[in-house]
């Protein structure tokens, strides 16, 4: 850059502050659901009930299903398994992480059964499950545990494995006992990447809920879902689809809260404004 | 106390270069001594092992033959009478500037009172007993290098060692550091054991520079600055500085001509 002697200063106006029009983003993803839905119901409403249906449609069920307390009863059969389920899958899953990612022995003796179990085509076993747990709450349990506890051990371990090995020697610099240095230095570190195991738990955990709801005793969300399927009333299918797929939603912004909460350092190191 | 005694350190280890192996002797026959007290820096270019020298006296890496002794005592492992600095602070993350320097404390055994008082002594030392509810990245460098030198100093170890401590600073950081160091180290009477490549820190704090070459020591040359050094200005100034400098310069510059 080159500045002569004898350049006055001029009159530039007040600094720009904003390049553009920047809309916060929850009004675009807002703009966004609307457009979805209005072209759905724009569309829906051509085609033949039984191979599709369209928001309205879906809305009046919903109001019936409500009345007659059917989603609100379905709702709650369905949660109780996915939260003991996936609470087991989360308090099994992160310390068994942890450890395999720490002490290589044990990642020898047991990655191996993390990474087949997380690969494992678990539908195909459901019918073996109900052998062994019957058709009650326990098998559903077990299939939502089974689907949720390997991404969230995965992570773990992974996390672990990214953990730098200069924040370690801070543990063993100090004299910190193994037990010390994985609860105050591996754990922490490893938080970012076990949150995001906990969130993609979720979305298999779901998934698995309606699997076990489909072939044990149906009940629940997915009870409704194979009934109403069974009768053609596909506007009634479409409700507990999209009361999972909004409670999958709140339950991985729950995760992304509580994660803010515990570890605030980490939208800071990463710049991330939230 | 503070003595330390390195006697044949050598350090090997096998590396594979395009699939065959190979030994690269990292450090071989290191011996020299630190008295109790004494500030002894370790200079070189990179690569000679200078970092992996101190590494071995913290007890981070095992030496492959040879012994080292910090008050007459075998070092295996680390241990409480060594504090660390590390090159870039290396604080944990998520735990405040005074949990940070309580942490080393805690794994001493100190609890209560006891360690809360003894760690914000150490933040007052270092100047920032202030930010001590701040997290690091709330801090600068320059802050965050102080909290890992109180950090160090607050488990009261009988030697310092530093790993090119104000390496990552920017100059004016690094001379404030620098200054800093010198205060607290007469005021704490500590031994250390420091790790860097700059000529002017060397002369400035260390009362001995062990100048090294390839894992070999090849001259170590005393600094015949008085002490205490108080005023970093005054030290820059005397003969004895340009004197001690340009004698660094010279061993430095010889042998990496002669080894080039």
């Amino acid at each position: 850059m080159t500045v002569s002697a004898d350049t006055t200063p001029q009159d530039l106006g007040p600094a720009p502050d904003r390049v553009g029009f920047r809309p916060p983003a929850w009004t675009i993803t807002a703009a966004s659901v609307f457009a979805f839905f209005a072209l759905w119901e724009w569309f829906g409403r051509d085609v033949n009930p039984v191979f599709g249906s369209y928001p309205s449609a879906i809305f009046d069920a919903f109001v019936v299903l409500i009345k007659s307390g059917k989603l609100l009863n379905g709702l709650i059969d369905s949660l109780k398994p996915f939260l003991v389920g996936y609470g087991l899958a989360v308090i099994f899953g992160v310390p068994l992480g942890l450890v395999i990612g720490r002490f290589a022995f044990l990642e020898a003796a047991l990655g191996v059964y993390v990474t087949a179990g997380f690969a494992m085509p678990l539908v195909a076993l459901v019918p073996l499950l109900i052998l062994w747990l019957g058709l009650g709450f326990m098998v559903k349990v077990a299939i939502i545990f089974l689907m949720a506890v390997f991404p969230i051990t995965i992570n773990a371990w992974l996390g672990v494995r990214a953990v730098p090995k200069t924040l370690i020697e801070v543990g063993l610099s100090f004299v910190a006992s193994p037990a010390t240095i994985l609860r105050r230095i591996v754990l922490p570190a490893t938080l970012p990447y076990i949150m995001a195991g906990l969130r993609l738990a979720v979305g298999r955990a779901v998934v698995a809920m309606i699997v076990a709801e489909f072939f044990t005793s149906i009940g629940g969300l997915g009870g409704i879902i194979i009934n109403s399927a069974n009768n053609f009333d596909t506007a009634t299918m479409f409700v507990p689809v999209i009361v999972i797929v909004l409670l999958a939603i709140g339950l991985n912004w729950l995760i992304g809260y509580f994660e803010r909460r515990v570890a605030p350092w980490q939208a800071e190191i990463a710049g991330r404004n939230e | 106390m503070g003595i330390v005694s390195l006697a044949g350190v050598s350090k090997r280890f096998t590396i594979r270069v395009a699939g065959v192996p190979q030994t690269v002797h990292a450090l071989q026959d290191l011996s020299f001594d630190v008295a109790d007290g004494e500030m002894v820096a370790l200079i070189g270019p990179s690569g000679c092992g200078k970092t992996t020298a101190l590494r071995i006296v913290m007890g981070l890496e095992r030496a492959s033959a040879g012994r080292i002794l910090v008050d007459g005592e075998v070092v295996n492992g680390c241990g409480h009478n060594r504090g660390i600095v590390f090159q870039h602070a290396e604080l944990l993350p998520w735990l405040t500037a005074y949990e940070n320097v309580a942490f080393g404390l805690e794994q001493k055994g100190v609890r209560g009172g006891e360690l809360r008082d003894t760690a914000m002594r150490y933040l007052e030392l270092v100047g920032l007993a202030e930010s001590a509810s701040r997290r690091p990245y709330q801090l600068s460098g320059g802050m965050q290098q102080r909290v890992g030198i109180a950090r160090a100093l607050a488990i009261d170890p009988s030697v310092l060692l530093m790993d090119e401590p104000f390496g990552a600073l920017d100059a004016q950081t690094r001379e404030t550091m620098q200054a800093e160091l010198i205060e607290i180290q007469a005021r704490t009477r500590k031994t250390v054991l420091f790790v860097t490549h700059d000529l002017d820190e060397a002369v400035l704090l260390a009362d001995r520079v062990v100048i090294m070459q390839k894992g070999r020591i090849s001259q170590i040359m005393s600094t015949h600055l008085p002490r205490p050094r108080l005023d970093m200005e005054a030290m820059r100034s005397l003969p004895q500085f340009a004197e001690s400098r340009h004698r660094l310069w010279q061993a430095l510059h010889s042998r990496a001509a002669v080894a080039a």
